[in-house]
C-alpha cells in the first residue's frame, strides 16, 4: 500500500460557497485592497507637499472617471472592512456566534456598505457643487 | 501554507459509468470519488446510477446499495448508520456531513459525494485522520485534578453540568475541521475546530483544575489563533453545535486572564 503518493482530497474544487466564508474571504480581499489604495492617498498628500503643479496632476488623475472609479472601489473597501471589522468585535466579545445571528449580521454589513459608500459619494459631490 | 491547486497527483481525471438495470424509473446519478493506492492512477469520480424506488432514504443507503449490488470494490467507513459514530463523514453536495443522516432527497440533481477535504487519502472516500487524531491527543482531553479525590464523585452543580451542553455531544467526526479555510492552509500547526471544541470542553469543565495549563497550552498564532471566524465549522456541523463559539469562548479567557 502507498502511503507516500495519498493524493489530498479536493478542497476548495468541491467545497459549496457559503456565505459565511464567502464574507470572510471579502473582509480579507478589501484589506488588502484598502492597503494598496492607501498607496494612492500617500501619493495625493505627497503630490499636496510637493507643490501646486503636482498637486494640480494628481487631482486630474484622481478626478479622471479611472480615479474616481479606483475611488470608488476603495471607499467601498472601506466601509465593507470597517462595518464587518465592527461584527468581528462583537464575536470577539463572545456575542453573535449563533448561525442566524451570524447570517443576518452579515446581510446588516452588506446592507451598511451600501449605505454608507452612497452617502458619502452624495456628500462628496454634493460638496463640490455637482448635486 | 495556501495552495489552491490541487498536486499533480491528486487531481481528479475521468471516471467510470455505472448504469443501472433496465426497468428501473426513479434514478439519480451519485458521482464518487474514487481512488485506489494500487494501480498507480489519479484520482476519478465514478458515476452510479441508483434506482431510488430500491433505496433506502439515506446517501449512505444509496453508498451501501452500490457496494452491494454495483461494485464491491468501492470503499468507505461506515458504523452506526444512526449519526453516532461519525464514521461516515463525508463531503456530500459540497458541505461536509454524516452519510447516514443525509437524505438524498435533499440534494438536487446528482448526488456529489467526496471525501473529507483537504486530507490524505487511503483509498476511495477514506481519508486518513491520523494528524487530526494527534492533535485531539495532544490537548490532553481528560479530567485532570490535582486535589484528592472525593469518596464519592467529583460533582457539579446543575448550572455547572449545562456549560458542558453544546460540547460533550460532539462524535469527532471531523466534518467541521475539514471544512475550515484556516485548517486547509494550516493543518500542520492549527488544531482546527473539532479539537478546539474539544479542548473547550475541558477548560469549561467545573471538575477540571488544569485550566490554566490547557490555556498556556492552546496560546499560540497557530494553534489557536488561526481562527478567523470563517464559520464554515458552524453552518456543516452534523450535530448543530457550535464550534466557532466555542473557540471564541476561548479567546475571551485569553484575554480575560491578562486583564
Amino acid at each position: 500500500m502507498s502511503v507516500q503518493n495519498r493524493p489530498l482530497s479536493p478542497h476548495l474544487q468541491v467545497y459549496r460557497p457559503q456565505m459565511t466564508s464567502v464574507l470572510s474571504i471579502v473582509h480579507r480581499l478589501t484589506g488588502v485592497a484598502l492597503t494598496a489604495g492607501s498607496l494612492l492617498f500617500v501619493y495625493w498628500l505627497v503630490a499636496a507637499a510637493t507643490g501646486a503643479e503636482a498637486y494640480e496632476t494628481a487631482r486630474d488623475l484622481i478626478g479622471s472617471w479611472f480615479g474616481r472609479l479606483l475611488l470608488f472601489g476603495w471607499t467601498v473597501a472601506l466601509f465593507y472592512h470597517l462595518c464587518n471589522g465592527i461584527r468581528h468585535l462583537f464575536w470577539d466579545a463572545g456575542l453573535g456566534y449563533e448561525l442566524s445571528t451570524a447570517q443576518r449580521s452579515g446581510l446588516v454589513v452588506l446592507a451598511g456598505t451600501v449605505v454608507l459608500t452612497l452617502v458619502a459619494w452624495i456628500a462628496g459631490y454634493a460638496a463640490m457643487g455637482a448635486l | 501554507m495556501v495552495e489552491f491547486n490541487l498536486p499533480k497527483n491528486s487531481r481528479v481525471t475521468g471516471g467510470k459509468t455505472h448504469a443501472a438495470p433496465a426497468g428501473a424509473k426513479n434514478l439519480r446519478n451519485f458521482k464518487v470519488y474514487r481512488w485506489n493506492p494500487d494501480d498507480g492512477q489519479n484520482p476519478s469520480v465514478d458515476t452510479y446510477q441508483v434506482d431510488l424506488d430500491t433505496c433506502g432514504p439515506m446517501v449512505l443507503d444509496a453508498l451501501t446499495k452500490i457496494k452491494n449490488e454495483v461494485d464491491p470494490t468501492l470503499t468507505f467507513r461506515r458504523s452506526c448508520r444512526e449519526g453516532v459514530c461519525g464514521s461516515c463523514a463525508l463531503n456530500i453536495d459540497g458541505t461536509n456531513t454524516l452519510a447516514c443522516t443525509k437524505f438524498i432527497s435533499e440534494v438536487s440533481g446528482d448526488v456529489k459525494v467526496y471525501p473529507l477535504p483537504h486530507m490524505p487519502v487511503v483509498k476511495d472516500l477514506v481519508p486518513d485522520l491520523t494528524q487530526a487524531y494527534a492533535q485531539y491527543t495532544s490537548i490532553e482531553p481528560w479530567l485532570k485534578a490535582t486535589t484528592p479525590a472525593p469518596e464519592r464523585e467529583r460533582l457539579q452543580t446543575p448550572e455547572e453540568r449545562a456549560k458542558l451542553d453544546g460540547l460533550w455531544e460532539c462524535i469527532l467526526c471531523f466534518s467541521c475541521t475539514t471544512s475550515c479555510p484556516s485548517y486547509w492552509w494550516n493543518s500542520d500547526r492549527y488544531l482546527g475546530p473539532a479539537v478546539l471544541l474539544q479542548a473547550y470542553r475541558w477548560i469549561a469543565d467545573s471538575r477540571d483544575e488544569a485550566t490554566g495549563e490547557r490555556l498556556d497550552d492552546l496560546e499560540d498564532p497557530f494553534r489557536l489563533y488561526r481562527c478567523h471566524t470563517i464559520m464554515n465549522c458552524t453552518k456543516t456541523c452534523p450535530k448543530s453545535l457550535n464550534p466557532a463559539k466555542a473557540i471564541g469562548e476561548i479567546k475571551k479567557l485569553m484575554v480575560a486572564r491578562t486583564v
